[in-house]
């Protein structure tokens, strides 16, 4: 008994309307490991602590590198992507939950839709598509794009959405992560020529960018250090021009 | 032209707070202070304020209709948050929940406020100094006075400086953090005004 072993306690549930369930995991210590290859160690070996065999634990990942966002989870009680959430750095037994803003699939994997619906509904992209070629462009300058690098970092990993109080069953609200990218595509040369629509997109619907209630924990929770609350902020700051410029201003809108 | 008003109830919800009802606030407590110096100066503040002309009017528009949508709606906001401070017991997030439970204390505050001094005014009885020094003689009534007020200059104070971002005044980190300091600094000095005004009226 002298091998050291990794304790884990893994919530999960069979599928969406069943409900979750605890199970402990003990499984033997490797240099280097993180949440991910302690989970694969389970799959090689679906035994529990109680040396029961049971059924694999199911999870998300995908880059291993943590810019897609897919294998995030809460971890000891903060939601992170467990692809860089290394064994040696954790207390024991390592909690895990799925971040269940989200619908729950199974165990861990969660179904983020929403967070891609939301970048659909924002128009988080640039559109150039067209008839005929539009040519290049207008330039960016170099200190504005280095700054939009920063906002681009954003992998839809829902770690935000996870610790804002107002993101929840009973509101509709979008979360800051499609805020964010609002004010990322509205600062491209090119991208911003859709501007007024993103805004408005933002005030039109239910749960927009004013169901806000500036808890900030999403600054505090994004692992890409992506600066939420100012772009909360400054897209407060053109909403609010943009609906007086609706209201006073003239016949259109851009 | 949107046909949600979210948008719209939202940020007049939040200049509401502002003005008028934060501003009429400021009134209220400034007069209240006339009873530090005494019964007399008291009663003659509050008879100047009651003999504004239009008073109806005024207190209809200023006070009551804002005071209570801000009432409606902030009751529908604060219920729709699911709070979260045992995970992130980080400072901004303790101060949104304090901001949804002050504002239920102060609506509780408010309407039994009411109840006891306007509601009783249209009844009949005289809103002066003595009014307030007999309910305040009940230590059970003046504890619930001290945790109204302060409840109320927190939920105005902070509400200030949600209001600087719900506008888009403050969106730098640098120029929040000041803001915090400059509404925290307003919520103790309206605290000192408000405790001290209703001491006066004890013994
Ligand atoms: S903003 Fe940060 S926390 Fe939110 S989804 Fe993007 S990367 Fe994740
Ligand atoms: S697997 Fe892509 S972020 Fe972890």
């Amino acid at each position: 008994m002298s091998e050291k072993v990794i304790e884990l306690v893994i919530k999960r549930q069979a599928d969406q309307n069943s409900e979750p369930f605890e199970e402990k995991f003990k499984i033997p210590y490797r240099t280097n490991m993180n949440v991910i290859s302690a989970l694969m160690e389970i799959r090689r070996n679906p035994v529990n602590a109680n040396g029961e065999t049971t059924t694999a634990v199911a999870w998300d990942a995908s880059c291993l590198e943590e810019v897609c966002g897919a294998c995030s989870m809460i971890i000891n009680g903060k939601p992170r992507q467990s692809c860089t959430a290394l064994i040696d750095q954790l207390e024991q037994p390592i909690k895990l939950e799925p971040m269940n803003t989200f619908p729950v699939l199974r165990d861990l994997t969660i179904d983020r839709s929403r967070m891609f619906d939301s970048l659909k509904r924002v128009k988080a992209w640039v559109p150039i598509d067209g008839t005929y070629d539009l040519g290049p462009g207008p330039r960016m300058p170099e200190a504005k794009r280095q700054w939009a690098y920063e906002l681009s970092k954003c992998m839809t990993c829902g770690v935000c959405l996870e610790a804002c109080p107002n993101v929840n069953s009973k509101s509709e609200f979008i979360g800051p992560a499609a805020l964010s990218q609002v004010r990322l595509f509205n600062a491209h040369p090119t991208g911003g020529m859709h501007k007024a629509e993103r805004l408005e997109t933002l005030m039109d619907g239910e749960g927009g960018l004013s169901n806000c209630g500036n808890s900030q924990n999403c600054v505090q929770a994004c692992p890409k250090g992506i600066p939420l609350t100012t772009s909360i902020a400054a897209l407060n700051r053109e909403t609010s021009l943009q609906s007086f410029k609706n209201f006073f201003g003239t016949d259109h809108t851009a | 032209m949107s046909t949600n008003r979210e948008f719209f109830y939202r940020k007049l919800h939040s200049l509401l707070g502002v003005i008028p009802v934060g501003a009429f606030l400021i009134v209220h407590l400034t007069v209240n202070y006339f009873a530090v110096r005494g019964p007399e100066a008291y009663n003659q503040a509050s008879h100047f304020m009651e003999n504004l002309p239009f008073r109806y009017f005024l207190e209809i528009t200023l006070i009551f209709l804002p005071l209570i949508f801000h009432a409606v709606y902030g009751l529908y906001i604060a219920f729709q948050a699911k709070h979260n401070t045992s995970t992130y017991s980080y400072f901004r997030n303790w101060m949104f929940r304090l901001q949804r439970i002050t504002g239920v204390i102060v609506l509780i505050f408010v309407a039994w406020h009411v109840w006891e001094t306007r509601i009783a005014a249209a009844l009949g009885a005289e809103v002066n100094f003595d009014m307030m020094a007999e309910i305040v003689s009940n230590p059970f009534a003046l504890i619930l006075y001290i945790i109204g007020i302060t409840a109320t200059t927190f939920h105005f104070a902070n509400g200030l400086w949600s209001f600087a971002i719900t506008w888009g005044i403050t969106v730098s980190p640098r120029s929040q953090q000041i803001a915090t300091y400059a509404t925290m600094a307003i919520f103790v000095a309206l605290t000192f005004v408000g405790i001290r005004s209703i001491l006066a009226f004890v013994g």
